[in-house]
């Protein structure tokens, strides 16, 4: 059985919409991770979910990452273990430097939910092995802050490098001005580091797991997670 | 009672002259009541907790009188009026609990803070039932959209209310927004709150147990929101600066009282609990104690604060937002204490429960405060005045609208339908709503744009629906047959969606009671509420009062709202509003007559607000509603959807343009039997637009027959893109959907994009 570790900071609050995801969607067993600990408590795959952490005081993200607990996250991470931050916890990998760039303040300056298509750029990281390569998957975006932002060489280097996970396209899978909703620069919804094993993503693939919520197209997500730690599915 | 052994009054402070008395909005005779109940002239303090308490906001004063005719009793209701919120039996030991809230005043002021604090106390009073909330619905008025004052309003409403909910992780879920030049400067935030408990983890708001102590929880107590209760029972006057009396909100702090109370419930830790909500800590721990006929100790000493030298005065009657008073266990003091610190919240014993009826308030050593509670809470003095229609009024109703009703030509009915269209009060909201995250919790099976939402209840196949509704204008023409209308119409809404309409709580939004002509329209409005319900078999599971919506330019029209809460019993059974697919049947239930009186058309085309409502036949509304719903269960409707504003061509078009894939064509075709305008535009009640498989039309036509129901074929649904046609009589309406896409969707950005500086 897989278990996939949930951090909860003070404001999370799709904490328990990622953990119903993993456990009704993917039949998995989900656990909850207390900021304040220091101990992932045996998880095989750690997820930040979305929610306003400490109110998103300062800047969405920069406080919680100094969460006791981050220093785990980190070390788990640069250990090659699967990290996976979603809305919130896209903010707080890139304060956390875990990520490159920055989420700032949406073109328009409001808060949007709506219904996104992202295009799926690469399938070797935790979070798109059994993804198809351009594969165009429908979920919602939430946020208020989730135009992603990087200087001219970070930018470069993750193109590049094919880092680019996730891209906001129309329903067709072509890149369209009114398909990106926040102003993201070259469309980027999602990230992932060097070796595949963090992934950053703005989108909300827990909210999309179940033909009640109009749509399944976060499952294949989900499912890639079993494809990362294939001992701890199968013992 | 205990001897008082030292007179507060005996102090050197505020003198209580009549000025005094009437700045804190007492009459004469209500003073010497107060002198009566306390045997002496009140304390300043006594003052100020009485001027609260005897507020409308919280002692209902004109209200109580005609709230008490509603029916407040329904097999399924666990908890009616009286409680922080109404909860109803859900099934299978599942309870919902809901409630309704005004935050006018304070959204006239300060628009972002008013409605952000509207949001945050609605969910308070949700889970201090024990309920965690799991949606917010909202009913808006503001005035024309052409005025930069409605803007700005809307603007800051909107941002508040998406602001709060979105961040504490509550989906707003549904609502209504409307829009009329009467609200422009006194415009109307309604905020409803659903939540889902285990009924055996109902907690209410009591102060029980003799020597329990009590304690104050969550935010430092300041400044902000003094006497706001008292506020919201005045009108809105020019030139005076209001801000002091409009509190500010901490979502974050909200989120982490939320998950703190739901933990103390949980574990079994609480006694009683209630938001510090209108009047603060003055209105809670005296309601606390007027339900377990007990009495409250307390020393503000003992409070925390968040500035310092506040009077005992200020801490008492503060509004700072996201606090509770909590009654404890004694023996589990630390307990509570840690799980809010786990959260980094204070708290602090600041009292305990006593058996002597009276609510005293020490400062240190001195008593500043002793009052019996029973006659603060329940005696406050109730008035029943005499209502009379305002002649005006129902001039207005008599006027010969026949002449209005033609259209003469098929490009001028084509035009009166993009006009509609583009109207704010029936275009699509999604510049609103795409502002509000409405998915979260993972809960939303139907979500805005839907005539009634739909959440999955916990674990259970069930599901929740939830309406909220208003038409103040039908109100205005005719009190009675408006306020019957808002009932049906939320039934109806829900009732579309599949879902059994189980209970009601309302909002009464009126003008100034002391004038007899907003008085009738309030006792009026109040006994159709209760016709309609009783018709319904929906019970009042609670509300709230929203009286003094008056500025020097008059009142607004008369409007109460009605969020109605249904119950579907598998939510694989729900049905969509918008149209679904290729060469489904739509049909009409229902009968349409002669009445444009007080509709969208006439007032958007003809800038008239006259004629008489439409009619609505109670014992109809019923069948109507048993009709959806026994449809819904037999899988016989693709799509159900409710004819209201702007009448048929509006919901033929709202359909064709929600439907799934894209807009899609249609061709529909009527007979004339009444005016075009009627026909096409008219607002006749108890009418809904379905959308069925060819196959099970038959099925559809004998259970409205069963139920006493007129329907009839009027076309067909055809592939995405191509043209939207209707024909009645001679009447044809032909264009591309997509036009009529583009103007439904255009019309609110199109007027708030010239919004610079409102961001800042």
């Amino acid at each position: 059985m897989m278990r996939v570790g949930i951090v909860r900071f003070p404001g999370s609050n799709c904490d328990a919409d990622c953990a119903r995801a993993v456990r009704e969607g993917l039949g998995q067993e989900a656990l909850f991770l207390w900021h304040k600990t220091h101990s992932l408590e045996g998880a095989d795959v750690v997820l930040l979910p979305g929610g306003f952490s400490y109110g998103d005081h300062l800047r969405a993200g920069a406080i919680a990452r100094f969460s006791p607990i981050m220093q785990e996250v980190v070390d788990f991470a640069r250990a090659g273990g699967p990290v996976i931050g979603i809305c919130n916890g896209f903010q707080i990998l890139c304060e956390a430097h875990l990520l490159p760039g920055a989420l700032i303040r949406n073109r328009g300056i409001r808060f949007r939910h709506r219904d996104v298509h992202l295009r799926v750029e690469r399938t070797d990281t935790v979070f798109t092995r059994a993804c198809c390569g351009g594969q165009v998957l429908r979920m919602p975006i939430a946020h208020g802050e989730g135009q992603f932002v990087a200087d001219v060489e970070t930018l470069a280097e993750l193109e590049a490098d094919g880092r680019v996970v996730f891209r906001y396209v129309d329903e067709s899978g072509c890149a369209a001005a009114s398909a990106n909703p926040n102003g993201s620069q070259n469309d980027i919804a999602g990230i992932c580091n060097g070796a595949g094993n963090v992934v950053g993503l703005m989108p909300h693939p827990e909210r999309a797991v179940s033909d009640l919520l109009g749509c399944k197209d976060g499952l294949p997500l989900f499912r890639s997670l079993l494809a990362a730690v294939p001992e701890a599915v199968a013992s | 009672m205990t001897t008082v052994t030292q007179s507060p009054a005996d102090h050197t402070r505020t003198r209580i002259t009549p000025a005094v008395v009437a700045e804190h909005g007492l009459s004469v005779s209500e003073f010497d009541q107060i002198v009566g109940i306390l045997g002496r002239e009140p304390t300043i303090e006594e003052l100020g907790i009485f001027s609260a308490m005897w507020s409308e906001h919280c002692g209902y004063k004109n209200s109580r009188p005609l709230l008490k005719t509603l029916p407040v009793e329904g097999p399924r209701l666990v908890q009616g009026p009286g409680e922080n919120a109404g909860v109803i039996d859900a099934g299978d030991g599942w309870g919902v609990a809901f409630k309704v809230e005004s935050h006018n005043h304070p959204s006239a002021v300060e628009p972002y803070q008013g409605a952000a604090t509207g949001v945050g106390g609605i969910l308070r009073d949700v889970f201090t039932m024990g309920a965690r909330p799991v949606a917010v619905l909202d009913s808006l008025r503001f005035g024309s959209l052409d005025s930069p004052r409605s803007r700005f309003l809307m603007d800051g409403v909107v941002r508040g209310i998406g602001d709060y909910g979105n961040c504490v992780g509550v989906p707003t879920v549904g609502g209504e927004t409307v829009f009329d030049p009467v609200y422009e400067k006194n415009p109307l935030v309604n905020a409803m709150c659903i939540g889902v408990l285990r009924l055996d983890r109902l907690v209410r708001g009591r102060a029980d147990g003799v020597g329990n102590p009590v304690m104050a929880v969550g935010a430092r107590t300041g400044r902000d929101g003094i006497h706001g209760a008292t506020f919201a029972s005045a009108d809105l006057d020019e030139g005076s600066d209001r801000r002091p009396q409009v509190q500010v909100g901490d979502p974050f702090t909200e989120k982490l009282l939320l998950e703190a109370t739901l933990e103390l419930i949980d574990r079994d830790l609480l006694v009683g609990i209630q938001d510090m909500g209108a009047a603060g800590l003055t209105s809670s721990a005296a309601e606390m104690a007027a339900r377990s006929g007990s009495g409250i100790d307390i020393d503000v000493d003992r409070l925390p604060v968040r500035e310092s030298g506040m009077t005992a005065y200020e801490m008492l009657l503060s509004e700072s937002q996201e606090r509770m008073l909590l009654v404890a266990r004694p023996e589990r003091v630390d307990e509570v204490t840690a799980v809010l610190g786990r959260w980094e919240l204070q708290a602090a014993v600041i009292g305990h429960v006593t058996d002597d009826g009276l609510f005293r308030v020490r400062r240190g050593a001195e008593v500043v405060a002793e009052i019996p509670v029973e006659p603060l809470v329940d005696s406050c003095p109730t008035y029943v005045r005499d209502g009379v229609e305002d002649p005006a009024i129902a001039e207005l109703r008599t006027h010969d609208l026949s002449a209005l009703a033609h259209l003469e030509t098929d490009d001028e009915a084509t035009e009166v339908l993009l006009a509609l269209l583009d109207s704010p009060s029936i275009a699509s909201r999604a510049w609103i709503y795409e502002q509000y995250d409405a998915s979260v919790q993972t809960n939303t099976a139907a979500g805005p744009g839907s005539d009634a939402a739909v959440l999955r209840l916990g674990d259970t196949e069930r599901g929740i629906a939830a309406a909220i509704d208003g038409n103040g204008r039908y109100v205005y023409l005719a009190p009675r047959t408006g306020a019957r209308i808002a009932v049906c119409e939320a039934a109806r809404n829900v009732a579309c969606s599949g879902a059994r309409p189980v209970a009601i709580t309302n909002c009464l939004n009126f003008g100034n009671p002391l004038g007899a002509a907003v008085y009738y329209q309030l006792s009026e409005a109040v006994a159709g509420i209760g016709e309609a319900c009783r018709a319904l078999g929906t019970p009042v599971s609670g509300g709230n009062v929203s009286l003094y919506n008056e500025t020097p330019s008059g009142p607004i029209y008369p409007t109460p709202v009605i969020g109605m809460v249904g119950v579907i019993e598998s939510i694989d059974q729900r049905v969509p509003s918008a149209f679904r697919g290729q060469d489904d049947v739509i049909l009409l239930v229902g009968e349409t007559r002669e009445e444009i009186g007080g509709s969208e058309y006439l007032a958007v085309i003809h800038d008239r607000v006259a004629g008489t409502p439409p009619a609505i036949d109670l014992d109809e509304a019923a069948r109507l509603v048993e009709f959806l719903v026994a449809g819904a269960a037999a899988n016989l409707f693709r799509s159900a959807h409710d004819c209201s504003d702007g009448g048929m061509a509006i919901a033929l078009a709202e359909a064709a343009i929600g439907a799934d894939g894209g807009a899609r064509s249609i061709a529909v075709e009527l007979e004339l039997r009444c005016s075009p305008a009627a026909a096409l535009f008219g607002e006749s009640q108890n009418r809904v637009l379905l959308s069925a498989d060819p196959a099970r039309v038959d099925a559809i036509g004998d259970l409205c027959v069963a139920h006493g129901l007129t329907w009839q074929r009027i076309g067909t649904v055809g592939p995405v893109g191509g043209n939207w046609r209707c024909s009645i009589g001679e009447r044809t309406i032909d264009l591309p959907v997509d036009d009529l896409r583009r103007v439904f969707e255009r019309a609110l950005p199109r007027r708030m994009e010239d919004m610079a500086g409102l961001n800042a």
